[in-house]
């Protein structure tokens, strides 16, 4: 059912695990499916550093939130928020219909992380 | 592989496949012609009809084979909701539960489209139906109730006898759906009271695709398939003799010794599974499948669980949203009151009669680490 690039994300992710002292967090949660999400990010002049990820979640949320990390470290911010989730799915080579949802989440907690960041460092 | 997904289907016996094969390529006739070869199809069909009927305590003629436990419930319950109806159109009733298999689910909320009313019992945490709400639901216009004998998910087994007592009181027709308790738990249609009951051979070691429902005689029932009036008139349709024969085979040889060896197997795993942090079993200790260990795992998906369990060599199930194609928790699973999480967090193991101790200890010991390893990745891994 998963491709096995997938997999190979899903059994080694890169990115998981937690950041002390992130620059900024996003999480969303889909009780629907029941996924919740977490990104930490670390910035330094506007390009993404590092990043992290944490989720209560399937083989494709793990998975494709790890690829998403992948690809936009390195990216400034305004780069990162354009990833999108055909991207993400097409580096994975390909997901089943029904599980692509789940690689939404990933997107949209980096989204809230990034809005987040913005948000902190306009006030400053 | 580990295989623990029996309750999904299971490895054919090499036995069956054995009594199957000559019914490809040598006798392979059709069981209505006149011929030798016809004949000797008849001999094979009236032959596993009695094998499986005696298996049960039903009359041979008690039994119409169908094309598997999908086909038995829907010609159950809506051959009886038609028959009843036609006969009186103030019957209209059904009684039924809220952890039915899909296919008894389905005909029932499709049976409500054409102008049925059903009522879906409750269940306690266990997954018991309770005998007063059942025999308080009775109406005068109520004409069948159709309980699951063992749930699939998570294992509950439900009193047949007492319900079939009820039903027998209130002159309601009682079928269930004993697909997973068939040769598993003890099924005797007379003693226990059971008017029409759904068996199917892939969940025992036979083939996919054949089944039977026993119909008590003398039970009016309206057919689905209509055509060249074979089984009595009420499956239309070629019979499936090599499926048939592979069906009475694995009834045949299903030896009860296996289930309290499955038992020992299963409350081994529930045990050592409870162990480890979070974790809660799902499905009652006892009056369960002597093959079915559901738990929950918190912090964690089942179907990520699964995925690791694959990646381990061990086949196994989950009741989890996301293996779902409606992305919906497990509908048994809410009804016995698991949260979403715990519906989320459920793995099914099922043993067979193939499973082996050493089995038991591989996955004991994988089992830790991958639950460790996942919660790692989660928010809501501390427990
Ligand atoms: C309890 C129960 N009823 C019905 C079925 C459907 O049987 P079949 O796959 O033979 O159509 C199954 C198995 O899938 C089952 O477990």
């Amino acid at each position: 059912m998963y491709s096995e690039k997938t997999l190979n994300r899903f059994r080694k992710p890169k990115f998981s695990g937690e950041m002390k002292k992130a620059d900024a967090v996003g999480e969303v949660g889909n009780f629907k499916c029941g996924d919740i999400m977490r990104i930490y990010l670390k910035v330094k002049n506007n390009i993404i550093t590092d990043i992290k990820f944490k989720t209560y979640g399937c083989v494709a949320a793990i998975a494709s939130t790890d690829m998403i990390c992948e690809l936009i470290k390195g990216k400034t911010i305004d780069e990162a928020n354009k990833l999108t989730s055909k991207e993400v799915v097409k580096k994975l080579g390909d997901m089943p219909a029904v599980k692509i949802h789940c690689s939404v989440l990933g997107l949209n907690a980096l989204k809230e992380a990034i809005g987040n960041y913005k948000k902190k460092h306009k006030k400053n | 592989m580990i295989y623990l997904d029996n309750a999904a289907t299971t490895k054919v016996d090499s036995k069956v496949v054995k009594k199957m094969l000559p019914y490809f390529e040598k006798e392979f006739g059709n069981s209505s012609s006149i011929h030798e070869r016809g004949l000797k199809a008849k001999e094979a069909l009236e032959n596993s009809r009695r094998i499986i009927a005696n298996s049960i305590n039903a009359n041979p003629k008690e039994i119409y084979f169908t094309s598997g436990g999908t086909e038995s419930n829907n010609l159950a319950i809506k051959g009886i909701a038609f028959a009843s109806r036609d006969a009186n159109k103030e019957n209209n009733h059904i009684i039924t539960t809220k952890i039915e298999h899909k296919c008894v689910m389905d005909a029932c909320k499709w049976l409500e489209t054409q102008g049925f009313r059903v009522t879906y019992l409750n269940v306690n945490q266990e997954g018991f139906i309770d005998l007063k709400q059942l025999e308080g639901s009775i109406t005068k216009n109520t004409i069948l109730v159709s309980v699951i004998h063992g749930n699939n998910e998570i294992g509950t087994i439900q009193d047949i006898e007492a319900i079939g007592k009820i039903c027998k009181k209130h002159g309601v027709l009682f079928h269930s759906d004993a697909c997973q308790s068939f040769t598993k738990t003890e099924i005797n249609v007379v003693n226990q009271g059971v008017d029409l009951l759904t068996i199917n051979a892939h969940k025992i070691h036979g083939p996919k695709g054949i089944g039977a429902l026993y119909i008590k005689e003398g039970i009016k029932i309206t057919p689905l398939n209509h055509g060249g009036g074979q089984e009595r008139n009420i499956r239309s349709g070629t019979e499936n003799v090599p499926g048939i024969v592979g069906f009475a085979e694995a009834v045949k040889i299903a030896d009860k010794k296996n289930i309290p060896k499955m038992e020992k197997l299963r409350d081994e795993l529930i045990d050592e599974l409870l162990k480890i942090k979070g974790t809660k079993l799902n499905g009652p200790r006892n009056n369960r499948l002597c093959n079915n260990v559901n738990i929950s795992f918190k912090g964690i998906e089942g179907e990520a669980i699964g995925g690791d369990l694959n990646d381990n060599g061990i086949a196994s199930s989950t009741g989890s949203a996301c293996a779902e194609r409606n992305l919906d928790v497990s509908y048994v699973l809410t009804a016995i009151g698991c949260s979403h999480e715990e519906g989320n967090g459920s793995l099914r193991l099922s043993l067979s009669k193939y499973t082996t101790e050493k089995e038991i200890q591989t996955i004991l010991k994988v089992m830790p680490k991958v639950v460790q390893r996942l919660r790692s990745i989660s928010p809501y891994g501390k427990v």
